[in-house]
């Protein structure tokens, strides 16, 4: 009972970060919005046994991504104090477009009987982690640090401002 | 056994991923584009994580494909931003209605 009030108290942090995310006008509060969206993803990952995740969720989408985002929002300064409106054409299309595909996916999903194993969860799933990175997912691990490099070097081969004269704002 | 039914969890990150596609789909900022783009991530991580604790408690494959996914999201933010950042000291803009020269 108590870990469904919390999952209940984590469900309204989540989802009502995301709609606050899609219905401000402001894109500052926007991704204000994300960053409770993903403290309360975190809080999801421990009611699932996976702490580890969810100090990852903390470390890299909170600290790391939504304080980047914050970041160009603050670069790009018109974007912060504009109020002109936020949506395109589409608008009508997309909210009658995906309410329909939740409701699609959700009979589709919850259609399925799916194979729930009543096992207790791993204690050591630490440990089992590591030695999953280190054995059987050796190369996928290599090829995301690989990837980390790479991204990180075009990010700032990207982002460089190349005129020094011109172009440069506050 | 946990006292949340696995169909919870399918529900939140069916409505998660829903939110951010919406998000994707009706913003004109670049930056609120790439907002809905974490959300739907974010949506298929509840999703690895919940199947990998109540099909297969006892491994963690769930919980490292979602590892991969968080460090994918990440270096797909950072070059996205800094592909945003450049575009808007170039054109002023992060209009993506107004970012249309690759377009016939």
């Amino acid at each position: 009972m108590a870990e469904q009030i919390i999952f209940f108290i984590f469900t309204l942090i989540v989802l009502g970060g995301g709609l606050g995310i899609v219905f401000t006008k402001n894109l500052y509060y926007s991704a204000l919005f994300l960053s409770l969206t993903l403290s309360g993803m975190a809080g999801y990952f421990v009611l699932l046994n996976a702490g580890f995740l969810a100090a990852v969720q903390v470390v890299v989408y909170v600290g790391a991504i939504a304080i980047l985002i914050l970041f160009a929002i603050m670069l790009s300064r018109r974007m912060m104090t504009s109020t002109e409106p936020q949506s395109n054409r589409q608008t009508w299309l997309a909210a009658i477009v995906s309410p329909l595909l939740f409701i699609a996916l959700l009979v589709l999903v919850l259609q399925i009987n799916w194979p729930v194993s009543t096992a207790a969860p791993a204690s050591d799933y630490l440990l089992l982690l590591g030695m999953n990175f280190l054995g059987s997912y050796v190369i996928p691990f290599e090829v995301v640090s690989v990837l980390l490099l790479v991204a990180l070097v075009g990010a700032i081969v990207l982002a460089r401002d190349t005129s020094t004269d011109t172009g440069r704002e506050g | 056994m946990t006292a949340i039914p696995l169909s919870w969890w399918v529900t939140v990150a069916t409505a998660l991923f829903v939110i951010g596609l919406y998000a994707t789909l009706t913003r004109k900022n670049a930056i609120a584009v790439l907002i809905g783009l974490e959300l739907m991530l974010n949506s298929a991580n509840i999703n690895f994580v919940a199947f990998n604790r109540y099909t297969t408690p006892n491994q963690v494959g769930g919980q490292i494909f979602a590892v991969f996914v968080i460090a994918i999201a990440a270096a797909e933010a950072a070059v996205a931003l800094a592909i945003i950042i450049a575009t808007y000291r170039r054109r002023t803009t992060v209009d993506v209605e107004d970012i249309d020269s690759m377009k016939f």
